[in-house]
């Protein structure tokens, strides 16, 4: 398998800039390339207008540009089953889910792989921002060199033997060079906008669309030493650390969301940037994902991220079990939120990652936090 | 690689002779066969010799014959057309459940408009039952439509037994006849339908034209207005080269009909043969000894449509599924979903491989084999 073109790469391309131009440079390189559509959500409307209809289109016209094979798959049900599930049931939860973490674990680097294998495909390739190296025979994820569009904050449930047959061909790149590389070639979603936001959602308001699932239930708004300051709109609506569309006027410093009370469905409140009940000091994480399990100590130093696109932090991480661990911070975390995830890295080195489970301040558990 | 065509029912290669037809008839004839000149004269004269050939191929006569862009326009002006001009007489319609979309979203559009729609259900061989016609048929009814050969499953419907029971009523009967023409001699009296649909590209004709036959009394509204062409049924200067073509394709079908059913049957057997030499596990849907010779939907359990057409293409076969999948939204067949019921899993594993003028036994047996090691990689890790 030394020549390329005895290769088969199946490209996941959504219709965007990035995947479209993985799926150029991997063609440029020799490689046979097979474009494939995911068809993962259905929100065709009364006309029969959906969203998916237009991206296949630029994935159809981008593929021929080309010149290689494109086809489509439905993910739907999967997607149903594995990660719209596990994102309402979150929000019922009152925790604050990551789709993109799950949608990468079950979607992208497990049903689509599949799929991609079935065809043949010795690799599959994304347009993500990251990289994958290999040493030695082991494969090891790695961030993405533009910094400000790295991506393995949500590639980190991937395993080795996911990484060892993929292929990141924009994780040497930054943003700048791929939209130039797609104009250089006249791609037909050269200028496209980037999506933004959870893709199921789209453009949509976000709290519309949740209540279509959800029922709302509104209750209070309260200080940890229950001073009712409003009503809130439904627990779901509010994340840890929001600030804006709480609604409380008056005098002094911001209000923030600072914590939840499920049971008795109170939002906990309080006031000031700065204040210390936004504050923690080490967190519980579950689902943990180690990319080389192997190579992981019972307690060790590194960075972590607990949410996109923030710097890292030095953390202390202690194994509690094959799932859980126990993350100390170097130094004290404002607005930390159960749900998301946590990712630790060494260096450029992506370690793996968890779910953010409980929130802890000197040793115990900040259950207004929920 | 060699890259095989088995969706010949999806649409056909045109045959040479055809394109010589319409390559002279663009270069020689422009005019407009409504003009009064010279120029139309010329023109008119192939259309009137069209429309007499194809009226005789289907012992028709001239004036039934309304020539329409294809087997959808001519589905569309056959329903609608005969619905809002006989409403008067009753609003009751009768289709079956594994119509093709052009009937289906046709009658649907009608129910829209306040008509009455009976869906007569499949058996699991493929066929509609003619008691069912029979049963469903009230005072009302003004129009049963029903197809002569399924497009999926290739199976024949008993037509002239149906056309037999409707005889005394007022119902028209209308059968789109787009998958039986090319391998099915058809005579409209013999059949006694009063409407039969027929597409040129479906018999290595061009695409783009097709014809409607109306018996002489039935009424019809158009659906289009403009000009005076077709006995004011349907508007629009005609597709003459298109029509000429279409001459031609149905002429050379004439003369080679058994000829090509013979060769087809053959591919269909040999095809069967191989895979069940090479151990492929699956069945045939449908009535096989009740079907045209030219196609074969085959299921395999432990597949799905989206993995078995994918790789069939990459290995360099094409063919086609029921089940519509346009930017990844899998629709199981609802002609499968007719025979069996909802949720079933050959409605989402089954494959039509259609057989015509681009095969040869040499490249069914090719087909045939890339399909069968497909199939048993696939299926082989699934237990």
């Amino acid at each position: 398998m030394n020549n390329k073109q005895d290769i088969r790469v199946v490209v996941g391309m959504s219709g965007g800039v990035d995947s479209s131009v993985a799926a150029l440079l991997l063609k440029q390189e020799g490689y046979d390339v097979v474009g494939i559509f995911m068809k993962n959500w259905d929100d065709t409307d009364e006309f029969g207008v959906c969203t998916a209809t237009e991206d296949f289109d630029d994935v159809v016209r981008v593929c021929n540009q080309l010149d290689i094979p494109y086809y489509a798959v439905n993910f739907e049900k999967q997607y149903w089953d594995k990660v719209f599930t596990y994102f309402l049931d979150e929000y019922k939860a009152g925790r604050t889910p990551n789709p993109d973490v799950m949608c990468n674990k079950e979607i992208k680097f497990k049903a689509f792989l599949d799929h991609a294998l079935s065809l043949g495909a010795d690799y599959v390739a994304t347009g993500h921002y990251a990289r994958v190296r290999e040493r030695n025979g082991r494969y090891e994820l790695l961030r993405g060199v533009d910094d400000n569009k790295d991506q393995t904050y949500f590639l980190n449930q991937l395993t080795e033997d996911v990484l060892s047959k993929v292929m990141f061909p924009l994780g040497n790149m930054h943003k700048s060079e791929v939209r130039k590389i797609a104009k250089e070639h006249g791609l037909a979603t050269a200028t496209k906008k980037d999506s933004t936001g959870i893709c199921f959602i789209g453009e949509r308001n976000f709290k519309e669309f949740l209540s279509e699932y959800l029922p709302a239930q509104p209750g209070e708004m309260q200080t940890l030493n229950g001073v009712i300051k409003g009503q809130h709109d439904g627990l779901m609506y509010y994340t840890i650390g929001q600030r804006q569309g709480l609604g409380i006027g008056g005098a002094g410093e911001p209000w923030f969301v600072v914590g939840k009370n499920i049971k008795e469905n109170i939002l906990y409140v309080e006031q000031g940037d700065k204040n210390e009940y936004l504050y923690s000091d080490a967190l519980i994480a579950t689902d943990i994902n180690w990319i080389h399990p192997d190579r992981v100590e019972d307690s060790f130093t590194c960075t972590a991220k607990f949410r996109y696109r923030q710097q890292d932090s030095p953390v202390t991480v202690t194994k509690i079990d094959d799932e859980r661990v126990k993350v100390t911070f170097g130094e004290r975390q404002r607005a930390i939120t159960p749900g998301q995830a946590v990712v630790f890295y060494n260096g450029d080195v992506c370690l793996g990652g968890g779910t953010i489970d409980e929130i802890l301040k000197r040793d115990q558990r900040l259950d207004y936090v929920g | 690689m060699e890259q095989i065509y088995l969706d010949h029912a999806a649409t056909t290669p045109i045959h040479p002779l055809v394109l010589d037809t319409i390559y002279s008839v663009e270069k020689e004839v422009f005019g407009n066969p409504s003009s009064v000149h010279y120029f139309g004269r010329k023109a008119r004269q192939l259309l009137d010799e069209a429309r007499y050939d194809l009226a005789k191929s289907i012992n028709a006569q001239e004036k039934e014959i309304i020539f329409t862009s294809g087997g959808t326009e001519a589905d569309n002006l056959a329903i609608l057309g005969t619905a809002r001009a006989n409403r008067h007489k009753g609003n009751h319609i009768i289709t079956t459940l594994q119509e093709h979309h052009a009937v289906l979203h046709t009658v649907e559009q009608l129910e829209k408009e306040g008509f009455d729609v009976t869906y007569l259900p499949i058996a699991e061989n493929g066929k509609v039952s003619v008691e069912a016609v029979s049963k469903a048929l009230t005072d009302r009814t003004i129009l049963v439509s029903i197809m002569y050969v399924n497009n999926e499953t290739g199976v024949i419907q008993p037509i002239r037994e149906i056309s037999k029971n409707l005889k005394s009523h007022q119902a028209y009967f209308h059968t789109d006849g787009v998958q039986a023409f090319g391998l099915t001699d058809i005579d409209v009296a013999a059949l006694g339908v009063d409407m039969l649909t027929v597409s040129s590209h479906k018999m290595n004709g061009p695409k783009g034209v097709g014809f409607l036959y109306a018996k002489e009394n039935v009424k019809l509204s158009s659906l289009q207005f403009g000009g005076e062409q077709e006995r004011r049924r349907r508007a629009g200067t005609e597709n003459l080269s298109g029509i000429v073509g279409f001459q031609k394709a149905v002429e050379l079908v004439k003369k080679e009909r058994n000829e090509r059913i013979e060769k087809y049957q053959g591919y269909k057997q040999q095809f069967l043969q191989i895979l069940q030499e090479q151990n492929v596990e699956f069945r045939v849907n449908g009535d096989l000894d009740d079907s045209v010779a030219s196609i074969v939907n085959i299921s395999f359990p432990k597949t799905n449509v989206e993995a078995l057409l994918t790789n069939f293409d990459l290995e360099g076969v094409a063919a086609s599924s029921g089940s519509a999948c346009t930017a990844g939204s899998v629709e199981p067949s609802h002609v499968l979903t007719a025979m069996y019921g909802k949720e079933h899993e050959c409605t989402t594993n089954s494959i039509r491989f259609s057989f015509g003028l681009s095969n040869t036994s040499e490249n069914i047996e090719t087909a045939a084999l890339r399909i069968a090691k497909i199939v048993n990689r696939l299926t082989s890790n699934k237990g």
